[in-house]
Formats: structure tokens, C-alpha cells, sequence
């Protein structure tokens, strides 16, 4: 396979994202981003089943709009981590800021830490697999995909979620409106499986609930009186 | 959008780099406030009743702080100090506040009052972060801490008041990135009790309310736990006080923190990039503030 190294301490970002979208399609590839330092947009908008391994810490939007790649981030990423997700598999070593997975359509992400506030706001069929926490709004207006959280999820846990499913083995400091438990099927536990094994934890999924919609927000009711 | 950094050196002898060490944190910050720039430093503490008054001419180059000097002299007494800095100057004086304040206002009013304490210099102004700390020289400063900021207006004009630090009182400033959505409600419980306001600013009303609560009793926490109840909008918080660092976002956390804190120092800013060239970075904890949670750091 070949190898390209980028050091951003000498080369312009610019650099590596451009050389990164002119690679569309391309397979067998190993590319790896020296000293990120928190830089912005780290290989964003890659399309492309290529290898890519950021050293060191990312700033905002990393990976977001990936389609086919698989990255990692060997430290810690900035706020919107592969946000837009379209495919592939983005792997945060460290942990993540807010709004990791935002509006994610597919692909897989894994935080190995904590994940901030609004973790997979708007997922729309990525998965997301955080071993640690994650903070306030998870899933907010989930619509389609599976969260996995390890640890605890924060207030207001799938607010307004609509069919995504959330699995979380901590506690759960407030569900958000419409979000309510539900019993564990055999699927969910088949489920919850394979995409612990695909993050390459090891949780043993019984140890988890499931939290989904109870779908009274789908139809405007009236009554309600905007108290939900 | 503004970045808003801090540095606390727990190692003395750190001290004299603490200018040296924040000025690649603030250049860091350049693209989320590209147009203004201050920070506030902490030295050791003035003894006996003497002050340090910050203190900017509104002018672009020095002039006219041989006058100043003179007049100050004059005015204030002959153990007077003036440290010159291009358009800023520090004056050291055992004068009490409300009388250097009553004298810059009758004698120079041209002149802007930026900090009083025994701790506190403060240096602010319009340009890029890069032209204000060469303008200042903000590498050579040495201190216990430091609070800094690059301002992206989104409240209020592009001036060098309403650049931060904000302070209030004494030894006290607030840094903010952000927007309040109700500083006029908060400005319109102080002014009656006679706090005084020098800009319409958002980040002021926060600044002089928490400076307010501590002037009536409260500890540094327990004004900022009334101000989670008071203050409505989005923000970062990081504070300075003689001996202090202090940190808070609110319940929504949309404005960037990270703190990296070592044997040798704590740091914070508002985005990594601009912790990555402290030193041995890579080997501190490293870590996110939550939301509506008090971080306090002592020298």
C-alpha cells in the first residue's frame, strides 16, 4: 500500500485536503497528517476507501462529509467530528467536543472517550459507538442510526428523536421529550453486538437499555397546548 | 465569534516567560477575533497602599506623556511612578482610586482609565492580535497569570473600550466569547445602585455584576453561581483576579473551551491550536470544561 505523509508544522492544510479530493475513488492508500495541532477541517469531504491517520489532536469538522475512508484521530477531536458522515469509519482515540456525528447519513464512528454535548444531533443512519459519556442533547432529533454509549448520557437524552435507536449502559440523567425506555429484543442485543465488536469494545451488550421514540411528536396534537 | 485564552505558571520560576509563553496562545487566536486584542496580567502585588492604574492615551504613538507625568506630579504627589508603553502608560500612585478617577476626568479627559489594583496591568486596544502584543511588547511580560482575548465583534462597534478584558473594581477582569442576550435588563438593575457603565457592551454588564456580587460578600463562586440564574446567553467566561483564574460556560456550551494542565502550568483558550506550542503540550492532561461548571485555578 502506498504512503503519503503530510506535516502540517511545514505544509499548508490546503495542501493536504486538495490532494486528498483529487484521490476520489482511489483504494490502497495510507495517508498520515503529522501535527495537526487542532487545526480546522482536517480531511473533510474525502471520497475515497483510503487510510487515514491524523497524529495528534484535530480541530473543528475532521473527517465530516466522509465517504468510504477510514480515519483515525490519534488524540483528541474539535467540535463537529464527522459531522455529515456519509460512509466509511472515523475512530477518535481521545475524546470529542460538541456535536460529534452531527447529521451523520451513514459509516461508523468510535470515541473511545467522552463525547461533549449534542453527541449525533440530527444523525440521519451513522452509527455512533462512544465508550465514555456523552454530555447534554444526545441523539436530539435522531432520525435514523444507532448510539451506543458506554458510560452516561447527560440531560435530555434523545429529545425529539425520531427512529434512531440509543443503547446506554450507565446512567441516564433525564431522557428528552418523546425519548422513553424500551425492553431489549434478541435483535437489539444482535444489533448492539456486532457494532460493539466493530468499535473493538468490549462491553458485554446485556448490560445495556434501550432508549427509542414514543413517536407522540410524529402527528400535532392540538391538546397538548406546546406542553410536551 | 473571539478567542479567549489564559495562563497560570504554578512554577515561580515560570514568571518571567508567562509573556513569552501566552503570546503564541494569543497569536493562535488571530482568526477568531482578528480585529482587537487585550489581555490582563497579574504581577506580584504592590506593597503598602500603592496602586497600579492601566491606564491608555486614545493616541496612536506616545505623546504627550511628559505632561501627564508632570501634571500627575502635581496633582497626585511627587512618589508617583509612570511606566510608558507607547499609548499606554501605568501609573503607580498611593492615590486612592476615586481620586486618580475625579483627576483623569477633570485634567485628562482624553485619557482612558483601563484597570486599578495592586496586581492588575492591563493592556487593550484595535488592531490584530499581532499588532497589539508587538505594540506592547507582550512577550517581555512576566507574571503569575494572564487573560487574554481577540475580539470578533458581534455586539457592539469595533473600539478599543469595548475590547477585552473588561474590568470592574479592583484586580478583576472578564474575557468573554459570546453574546448575552439580556445585558440591558442586567444594566438596568446596577445602575441604580450606582455602578456605572463606560460602554454599551454585553460583556460589561456581565463583568460589573459578578464584580458587584463580590463587593457585597459573595466569594468568586458564589457570584458566579448567581450569575448562571442571571446572565441569559451564550457564553465562555474566563475571569482574573489577584490570585485566580476562573472559568465558566453556560448550560449549552455552543462557545469552545479546553483546558491543558501540567506540573507547570494551566492553560486555557478557547481551541487547542492555540495551546499546541506550550510546552510538553502533548504530555498534559487535557480536557473539556462543562457546561455551567466552576473552574477555579490558584497561583
Amino acid at each position: 500500500m502506498a504512503q503519503v505523509t503530510f506535516d502540517l508544522a511545514r505544509q499548508p492544510l490546503r495542501e493536504l485536503n486538495q490532494y486528498l479530493h483529487q484521490r476520489a475513488g482511489e483504494r490502497d492508500l495510507h495517508v498520515r497528517v503529522l501535527n495537526p495541532d487542532g487545526a480546522h477541517s482536517i480531511a473533510a469531504g474525502v471520497d475515497a476507501a483510503m487510510d487515514i491517520d491524523i497524529e495528534g489532536h484535530a480541530g473543528y469538522y475532521a473527517g465530516g462529509m466522509n465517504q468510504h475512508a477510514r480515519l483515525t484521530v490519534h488524540g483528541n477531536a474539535g467540535p463537529g467530528v464527522a459531522e455529515n458522515m456519509m460512509s466509511g469509519r472515523m475512530h477518535v482515540k481521545g475524546f470529542a467536543s460538541v456535536a460529534a456525528g452531527a447529521s451523520g447519513n451513514g459509516g461508523l464512528l468510535v470515541i473511545d472517550g467522552d463525547a461533549s454535548l449534542r453527541c449525533g444531533i440530527s444523525m440521519k443512519g451513522i452509527d455512533i459507538v462512544v465508550a465514555g459519556s456523552v454530555g447534554d442533547f444526545a441523539a436530539f432529533m435522531a432520525q435514523a442510526g444507532v448510539l451506543v454509549v458506554g458510560g452516561d448520557a447527560g440531560d435530555a437524552l434523545g429529545d425529539s428523536i425520531y427512529e434512531a435507536v440509543i443503547y446506554v449502559r450507565g446512567r441516564i440523567k433525564s431522557l428528552g421529550a418523546d425519548a422513553h425506555e424500551e425492553d431489549m429484543t434478541p435483535r437489539d442485543y444482535e444489533v448492539l453486538g456486532a457494532l460493539l465488536d466493530s468499535a473493538g469494545h468490549r462491553y458485554d451488550p446485556r448490560h445495556f437499555r434501550r432508549v427509542a421514540s414514543m413517536r407522540t411528536l410524529y402527528h400535532w396534537n392540538a391538546d397538548a397546548n406546546q406542553e410536551y | 465569534m473571539c478567542g479567549i485564552v489564559g495562563l497560570l505558571v504554578k512554577t515561580p520560576a515560570l514568571r518571567d516567560r508567562l509573556g513569552e509563553l501566552m503570546l503564541p496562545m494569543l497569536i493562535g487566536m488571530s482568526e477568531r477575533g482578528p480585529e482587537s486584542a487585550g489581555l490582563a496580567v497579574f504581577t506580584e502585588p504592590l506593597s503598602g497602599t500603592a496602586r497600579k492604574y492601566s491606564i491608555y492615551s486614545g493616541a496612536r504613538a506616545s505623546s504627550g506623556w511628559d505632561e501627564f507625568e508632570q501634571s500627575a506630579r502635581h496633582d497626585l504627589g511627587d512618589a508617583v511612578r509612570l511606566d510608558i508603553n507607547a499609548n499606554h502608560a501605568v501609573l503607580e500612585t498611593t492615590a486612592e482610586p476615586h481620586v486618580v478617577k475625579e483627576w483623569l476626568c477633570h485634567r485628562h479627559a482624553q485619557y482612558h482609565l483601563l484597570s486599578v489594583g495592586k496586581s492588575i496591568d492591563l493592556y487593550k486596544d484595535t488592531g490584530s492580535p499581532r499588532e497589539v502584543a508587538d505594540r506592547y511588547g507582550f512577550a517581555e511580560l512576566s507574571g503569575s497569570h494572564v487573560v487574554g482575548h481577540t475580539r470578533m465583534a458581534t455586539e457592539t462597534a469595533v473600539t478599543p473600550a469595548r475590547a477585552h478584558p473588561f474590568t470592574a473594581g479592583e484586580d478583576f477582569c472578564l474575557v468573554h466569547n459570546g453574546s448575552l442576550s439580556n445585558p440591558y435588563s442586567v444594566r438596568r438593575k446596577l445602575e441604580p445602585l450606582g455602578i456605572a457603565f463606560e460602554t454599551d457592551n454585553d460583556t460589561e454588564a456581565a463583568c460589573r455584576f459578578l464584580e458587584w456580587r463580590m463587593r457585597e460578600g459573595d466569594d468568586l463562586e458564589t457570584s458566579l453561581r448567581k450569575g448562571f440564574d442571571e446572565l441569559d446567553g451564550f457564553y465562555t467566561f474566563l475571569m482574573g483576579t489577584r490570585d485566580e483564574l476562573a472559568l465558566v460556560r453556560d448550560a449549552f456550551a455552543c462557545k469552545p473551551a479546553i483546558v491543558a494542565e501540567n506540573d507547570d502550568y494551566v492553560a486555557i483558550s478557547s481551541e487547542f491550536r492555540s495551546l499546541a506550542k506550550l510546552p510538553d503540550v502533548k504530555n498534559a492532561q487535557l480536557f473539556e470544561p462543562k457546561p455551567e461548571e466552576i473552574y477555579v485555578w490558584r497561583k
